[in-house]
């Protein structure tokens, strides 16, 4: 990219900093890759210190931590507290397994900002299936309860999918019970370990429908007490969604053993080369790193997309769906009506999302390569 | 919500000092507002003692603005951040 396009480019807001792969849940829409990073190869606790440090500098305001489960790092309170003294904000992505009352208290007195939690789903019976881990709903409730005690902001992060989409109703109920002031309502994309578990996991267009109304409807209802985020399942759209705003423009992710990718999904694109925080200073990645240029701006893009209007407003939708499902990082997000291959999404509705869903592919290490 | 109201910024909701952008944000749960110079003005003064009336005021006093006008740009800004948690409002 010429230097004066790089300038161009504003810096970023967040950092999602995967600390781990390790977690003792097995939810089958997992967005880690299948390969997992094994826990040898993560970063060490000065490593990540120095990201903070450097993602502080680049203007990145929001950190997430995030994995696999954080809390699995043993050393994950001097992580809060080294990126705290960077100057971020510092949200906790966790299923809430492995944190403890103690725990939670010595992370809040390393100046824990906010606690995203996970929910599988509204009764052990469902929350436990999906997650793959007996006695995990209880552990969660425990945890949720704490955080409710220690005052710290909450917000609830529950995946949707078939099998507990037609709970998004008592599911908004239950997360201001918790004390919820956000919930995050994310349909299932199909990344990660979504993507072979697609069959299982694909709503119906009935409960995709009913869900939409449900959000609209509650939105006013909840107002000034739990914002509602709805994330709605792409497939069923007209025109795709502007995945991460728009490629490398808004935030960034560093994988357990220092990989940095655009996205969670990035490193499926073939032919990308990604830097790592130990080659390079984060600064250098974001502006001149090869896999962040790659698909910034509009110079890649073919028709429809060249052409459309809309590209403004979806950038070309998503470049790792594109891969999946046309074959082609550079053409446009299949989802897309003007996209010649948008039967290839028809026909998955049409076979999937219709048909009894399949058993799933637990995220276990080993278990997507059989 | 009708009357007076005295905004409080929840915890985990706060004002930082964008050094790389040169601006004030507010950093909330999932959020980060980069705010304008009349944001960062009334979100300065958001000190969760002082309603909307004493904060519009102190603003209309230190920018020669009318205060009626003042006071009704304040409620609508703190009222839009409130719908979302951005900032709690309480009776005055």
């Amino acid at each position: 990219m010429p230097r004066d396009a790089a300038l161009r480019q504003a810096p970023p807001i967040a950092l999602l900093a995967e600390l781990t792969h390790r977690c003792p849940l097995a939810c089958p829409y997992c967005s880690n890759p299948l390969d997992l990073i094994a826990r040898e190869a993560e970063l060490d606790t000065a490593t990540w210190a120095r990201v903070f440090h450097e993602a502080a500098d680049l203007g990145v305001l929001q950190l997430h931590l995030s994995g696999g489960e954080p809390a699995s790092r043993r050393d994950l309170e001097e992580l809060v507290r080294r990126a705290r003294d960077a100057g971020l904000y510092v949200n906790l992505i966790t299923s809430g397994i492995g944190l403890t009352a103690d725990r939670l208290r010595a992370l809040v007195d390393c100046g824990l900002d906010h606690v995203q939690l996970s929910l599988q789903g509204i009764r052990a019976d469902i929350a436990d299936r999906i997650g793959g881990y007996r006695g995990g709903f209880d552990r969660k409730m425990a945890i949720a309860g704490e955080v409710a005690r220690l005052g710290l902001p909450l917000t609830v992060n529950a995946v949707m999918h078939r099998h507990n989409m037609d709970d998004l109703e008592a599911t908004l109920a239950f997360a201001a019970d918790l004390g919820a002031r956000r919930i995050e309502v994310a349909c299932v994309q199909f990344y990660g370990w979504a993507l072979p578990n697609r069959s299982a996991l694909l709503p119906l267009r009935a409960q995709v429908d009913a869900a939409k109304a449900v959000v609209e409807a509650a939105r006013p209802r909840y107002a000034h007490r739990m914002a509602i985020d709805f994330v709605p399942p792409d497939y069923y759209a007209d025109f795709p969604k502007a995945c991460m705003g728009g490629w490398g423009s808004t935030g960034l992710n560093v994988t357990p053993d220092g990989t940095v990718l655009p996205c969670h999904a990035a490193a499926t694109i073939p032919g990308l080369v990604f830097d790592r925080v130990q080659d390079r200073n984060l600064q250098d990645i974001w502006y001149d790193g090869a896999a962040f240029n790659a698909f910034r701006g509009h110079g890649w893009m073919k028709d429809p997309c060249k052409s459309c209007a809309r590209r403004e407003l979806d950038h070309g939708g998503c470049r790792c769906q594109a891969l999946a499902l046309a074959g082609d990082a550079a053409a446009a997000d299949p989802v897309c009506r003007h996209s010649a291959h948008r039967p290839v999404i028809d026909r998955i509705i049409a076979t999937e999302g219709e048909a009894p869903a399949a058993d799933f592919i637990y995220r276990r290490a080993g278990a997507a390569s059989g | 919500m009708t009357g007076d109201l005295r905004p409080v910024l929840p915890r985990g909701t706060r004002l930082h000092q964008d050094r790389v952008r040169g601006s004030m944000v507010l950093l909330a749960p999932e959020r980060a507002l980069i705010l304008d110079e009349v944001g960062a003005a009334i979100l300065a003064e958001v000190d969760g003692v002082a309603p909307i009336s004493l904060i519009a005021a102190r603003l209309a006093g230190r920018y020669q603005a009318p205060v009626d006008e003042i006071a009704a740009d304040c409620r609508e800004f703190l009222l839009g951040l409130a719908s979302d948690r951005l900032v709690d409002l309480h009776a005055a």
